[in-house]
């Protein structure tokens, strides 16, 4: 029971939610950068929140299923067409065997995610199958998906890989072959990702302050700033007026995270994303908050962003309704399919 | 010595700080709290990072009660603290002996470092072998000791323009530092030797050969031994 690659598309990786408890080894989290598209898509394909899928950089892949799947594509907006028919995201689909999905171009937002009933079935390393495209190691080889890859799905329900999350996952998830249509068929139901993701860019990126800070104290937030074509899984470079430390002394080494805002000495800031290393010698001028990770992440090159520095309470806060959202969709979820 | 300051890290990890310098009593400071909050097994420990002088504590927040979590951790990283401070001595730590064919091919910086250090070759190897290192913390790549301990007088440059390709197990010194790259990649830092011993294989367990606190003695051996030892690691 496999995923054939037809073609890689630009750079689609295997990645579950991260790879954490090795930070201390050198060993970065890596993971899904939408992390919040990333559940709702394993939601959406009746899998725990933390299974394997396919995450798709920009330009996607050709892929062909061996067996009939349930899928769900979810992130940014691509164009899909599963056997010529097109194929909308935010919804559970049914794909039939031998089905050839095409995965075009992102339209908007950077990042898509295809979830599979059952997830991808690689070899974990260091507890997870994300693929570390610095270290290599992951996913498949450590490396993009490329044309002739084969990729193992699940034929059997791993009953009792459900633990760690709010979702009960029913091993009927996996849809019966006997009972799937031979065209592709998607949900009449579907979901909206806003205001966890909004690709329109209304909202600031929000930040709480970092240890160094700049000239005036308020330059990083009043500026808009591009997503430079040099950005990648392991961080965000940015163009904008470049930013003045109070303190230019060198700094000693210290840990790092996803969000975290460096600024080298050029003054145009780095954000790091998922595949962040761990320890890091720039100065830190402020740390973007866990539930704006998945916004971040969804950004290209070209497009600009504002920050705005919140508190701790307010991060918190917001983080507590993206989880609160994520529960009440994984409801909504499982109660659509008791009806349908 | 005085007590860490604690910052946040985010919203989702806090950062303890022992001042701004590479020292070896702080360092062994970080790697003991480490240790005693791994022990601790608190249900929200997702990451414990030693750096120089620095801890970051990653959690979970989504465990935590109060309207800010880094609170309870912060109280409670507080009160191990507390404790640590009426333990005296220092804590174990292991001693790894890595084996170092310097200089030659193995080592092509060699030379340079030398007399950039007006020392000779052989003079550079018994300096850099003598010391008993720390490891001061992992990272940069999965496994990259940065160790404490390097004789000043071997402290050089970095290379103007890094190597694209560094080999895998490559001993060099960068300013006043000291490690080895345990994976092919790119790296600036001044190449004077090479282990065949492999540091990093995220197949194995524990993944790492060195560890954040090990000690580390670096044990000259020649292009013969390297070449037999390197055919038992592979």
């Amino acid at each position: 029971m496999t995923l054939e690659v037809l073609a890689g598309g630009l750079q689609t990786t295997v990645q579950d939610l991260g790879r954490f408890g090795y930070r201390h080894l050198g060993v970065g989290v890596a993971g899904a950068l939408d992390g919040y598209s990333a559940r709702v898509g394993n939601l959406l394909a009746g899998n725990p929140e933390n299974f394997a899928m396919l995450e798709i950089a920009l330009h996607g892949p050709r892929l062909r299923f061996h067996r009939a799947a349930r899928i769900a594509i979810t992130g940014a907006e691509l164009d899909a067409q599963a056997d010529g028919i097109a194929v909308a995201g935010w919804r559970q689909v049914d794909l039939p065997a031998g089905c050839e999905l095409v995965l075009g171009p992102c339209r908007r937002g950077a990042r898509a995610y295809l979830a599979i009933a059952g997830g991808i079935q690689v070899t974990p390393v260091l507890g997870s199958a994300s693929t570390d495209l610095r270290a290599a190691f992951g996913g498949v080889s450590g490396r993009c998906l490329v044309a002739g890859d084969l990729l193992p799905l699940a034929d059997t329900s791993p009953v009792g890989a459900a633990d760690q999350t709010f979702v009960c996952w029913k091993p009927a998830a996996i849809p019966n072959p006997a009972t799937l249509p031979t065209l592709p068929t998607p949900a009449p139901w579907w979901l909206n990702p806003e205001p966890d993701l909004d690709f329109k860019h209304h909202t600031p990126i929000r930040l709480l302050p970092g240890r160094d800070a700049v000239v005036p104290a308020t330059a990083l937030c009043s500026d808009a700033y591009r997503v430079s074509a040099h950005s990648n899984r392991q961080g965000l470079r940015l163009q904008g007026p470049p930013l003045t430390l109070v303190d230019r002394r060198e700094r000693l080494s210290e840990p790092v995270a996803p969000g975290t805002v460096q600024l080298p000495p050029d003054g145009q800031p780095i954000v790091l994303l998922g595949e962040a290393q761990t320890i890091g010698g720039y100065p830190r001028i402020g740390h973007v908050i866990a539930a704006d990770l998945p916004r971040l992440a969804q950004l290209r090159p070209g497009d600009t962003l504002h920050f705005e520095m919140i508190d701790a309470p307010t991060a918190h806060a917001l983080a507590c309704a993206q989880r609160q959202r994520l529960t009440r969709m994984a409801l909504a979820i499982e109660q659509r399919r008791r009806e349908s | 010595m005085s007590a860490p300051t604690i910052e946040r890290l985010g919203d989702q990890a806090l950062l303890l700080r022992w001042g701004d310098s590479a020292d070896i009593a702080v360092n062994r400071r970080v790697h003991a709290l480490a240790g005693r909050l791994r022990a601790a097994a608190a249900p929200w420990l997702v990451d414990c990072v030693p750096a120089y002088a620095s801890l970051a504590v990653f959690f979970d927040s989504a465990t935590l009660p109060g309207e800010d979590p880094m609170a309870v951790v912060a109280e409670c990283v507080s009160a191990i603290l507390a404790g640590e401070e009426r333990r005296s001595g220092a804590t174990p730590s292991r001693l790894v002996e890595i084996a170092v064919c310097y200089g030659g091919d193995h080592g092509p910086d060699l030379d340079d470092v030398a007399s950039a250090c007006r020392l000779s070759a052989a003079q550079v190897v018994e300096r850099h072998s003598r010391p008993e290192y720390l490891v001061a913390m992992l990272g940069f790549s999965p496994g990259f000791p940065y160790l404490l301990g390097l004789d000043a007088e071997l402290a050089v440059p970095r290379l103007a323009t890094p190597r694209v390709c560094v080999p895998a197990g490559s001993v060099g010194i960068g300013g006043a530092q000291t490690g080895v790259y345990p994976n092919a990649g790119p790296g600036g830092w001044r190449l004077i030797g090479r282990t065949p011993q492999c540091l990093f294989d995220a197949r194995r367990a524990p993944p790492a050969q060195v560890m954040p606190g090990d000690r580390v003695r670096f044990v000259p051996i020649d292009a013969a031994q390297f070449q037999a030892l390197h055919e038992r690691e592979t």
